[in-house]
């Protein structure tokens, strides 16, 4: 009977303390217990969600460079072909402009001897004009001395322009 | 002569349980009382038989004195305060001038044997003749349970509280020590008990107790387990001490019990208006089911621990029975007996485990149930 009747001192000194027990261990051990833990579990959980983003990070950053690698070595190329474009362009440019200017140069030059040439034939022409009538009047003031043969010679030259 | 080998055999055993132990003799001498026993009474005790029953209620029910060993007349035991509240008047004197219940003391007497067997009653002017009209006084005295509630609830404040600070110093570190053997039992506690029956959203308010009943019952299961002093008292398998921690599920239960939970107590919607009206036959029924509960965890956290501490002291007493008809005998069965007592202890030690488990367990149910938001109950009401 002992066995199963509840003494009144033990339910008395169990009820008392287990509030206590209850009460202390709740504010001086569960509370701060439960907080670490979970501030713990927190911080464990952050810190892999960071590692995790980090490794994001580093694959998007690894992309990054090799896109930013990529694109330097694309523009580097991009301003070569374009240096070697403007050169040829210039060159042709050049070429060209030689091309014309020598052309010129020639046209003129040849422009130059067409006229030193007229004028050299103009000259040489005035000049053959010009000794011819001197021949020409010596040849008639010796031819002239006598009326008759000047008189001759007259109306042969007239005839003559008539004919023309 | 075979009393007296069975005392040496008993000596032999409790002296070896002390060494394994490791509690020093000598502390506990000083606080001991010897009491040297007339001639008569030694011979009569000489006679005696040994009992089984009696020696394995002896040590599962409380007790006035710490009993630890008993060598012929030499009796090691500490003695405990006696509180008595007797009609208003407070008494208080140690227990150890009742001698082991042989002597009367300012006009009380410890009975061993009857009707109130283990208590103390009044004695008549002579210091003999029991007292029968008078009421037995109210006792608060400190016995050997109170004293072991006292020593676990003062190791779980000290465990728990060094572990807290611990915990406050560096909360980001990871656990060490004492610490790590505990935080995964703890961490149990909340995924495998609290959060199952309360749910993610409630659970944190009622861990504080789901923790104290949970260590309380895993503590002083452990402690009933070790045969020596400060151990060995049968503190959970005391319905007291079940009675009041079901009595503390109980009131957390109801103080939490929502609109819906009364109401399903009550008047529970969706059943026939006859089987409430005029007899309030489902009422009773629900109201007996909430009384049941509790009382279901005292009982079982009560009958589990007893049981286990009939079983191992039933083994042991096997020893002395066939010692007393053969000593060849008693030293044979010793051998099986030990062999089962500790097969017994290891499941004792599982026991322990689970029933803190299961009495936890079953208190974060109810405070869930209790809590339960049913969003179904109009529809009950329509359906019938």
């Amino acid at each position: 009977m002992q066995l199963v009747t509840p003494g009144i001192g033990l339910i008395f000194w169990m009820l008392v303390s287990f509030s206590l027990v209850l009460f202390v261990l709740g504010k001086y051990a569960w509370k701060p217990i439960m907080k670490g833990i979970h501030q713990r579990e927190d911080s464990i959980e952050k810190a892999l969600e960071a590692a995790n983003d980090a490794k994001k990070e580093m694959l998007q950053l690894k992309a990054g460079n090799e896109q930013l690698l990529r694109d330097a070595k694309d523009e580097r190329d991009a301003l070569m072909r374009d240096a070697r474009k403007v050169k040829e362009a210039i060159l042709d440019e050049a070429r060209a402009k030689a091309n014309e200017e020598s052309a010129r140069i020639l046209e003129n030059a040849r422009e130059n001897i067409q006229f030193e040439k007229m004028a050299a034939i103009n000259d040489l022409k005035n000049q053959i004009a010009t000794i011819s009538i001197e021949i020409a009047e010596k040849v008639i003031g010796k031819e002239l001395e006598n009326k008759q043969q000047q008189h001759l010679l007259t109306e042969k030259l007239l005839k003559e322009i008539k004919i023309n | 002569m075979i009393r007296k080998l069975l005392d040496t055999v008993r000596l032999q055993f409790v002296l070896v349980a002390l060494f394994i132990t490791g509690v020093a003799y000598g502390n506990t001498e000083n606080e001991t009382t010897t009491h040297q026993q007339a001639q008569s009474h030694e011979k009569a005790e000489t006679k005696k038989a040994f009992d089984a029953g009696k020696m394995i209620i002896d040590h599962i029910v409380d007790a006035h004195e710490w009993h630890i060993l008993t060598y012929n007349d030499f009796h090691l035991s500490i003695p405990l305060p006696v509180i008595l509240l007797d009609n208003g008047k407070l008494v208080s004197f140690s227990s150890g001038h009742f001698h082991h219940g042989h002597e009367a003391y300012r006009g009380y007497r410890l009975m061993m044997e009857g009707e109130n067997e283990g208590k103390i009653v009044k004695v008549m002017e002579d210091g003999e003749t029991i007292d029968a009209s008078a009421k037995l006084p109210l006792d608060f005295s400190i016995t050997k349970n109170v004293l072991s509630l006292f020593i676990s609830v003062l190791l779980l404040c000290f465990i728990f509280i060094s572990i807290g600070n611990k915990y406050k110093k560096n909360p980001n570190s990871a656990p060490r020590g004492l610490q790590s053997v505990l935080e995964p039992i703890i961490l149990f506690v909340r995924d495998d008990i609290a959060i199952p029956g309360l749910g993610k959203k409630n659970y944190a308010r009622f861990m504080p107790f789901l923790l104290t009943v949970f260590w309380f019952i895993f503590l002083n299961n452990l402690m009933g387990l070790i045969p020596i002093f400060p151990g060995g008292a049968n503190l959970t398998g005391n319905v007291a001490v079940t009675m009041v921690l079901a009595l503390f599920t109980f009131v957390i239960t109801s103080f939490n019990g929502n609109k819906s939970y009364w109401t399903h107590i009550i008047n529970a919607p969706g059943v026939p208006w006859w089987l409430k009206f005029p007899i309030p036959l489902m009422p009773i029924v629900e109201i007996v089911g909430l009384i049941t509960k509790p009382f279901v965890l005292m009982v079982r956290l009560f009958a589990n621990m007893t049981a286990g501490h009939i079983i191992l002291l039933g083994f042991m007493s096997l020893i002395f029975i066939f010692g007393n008809m053969n000593i060849v005998a008693g030293y044979g069965v010793s051998i099986f007996s030990i062999a089962f007592g500790v097969f017994m202890s290891l499941l004792e030690l599982l026991v322990a485990f689970i029933q803190a488990y299961v009495f936890s367990l079953l208190s974060s149910i109810y405070f869930g149930m209790a809590m339960e938001e049913h969003a179904h109950t109009e529809e009950h009401t329509t359906e019938h």
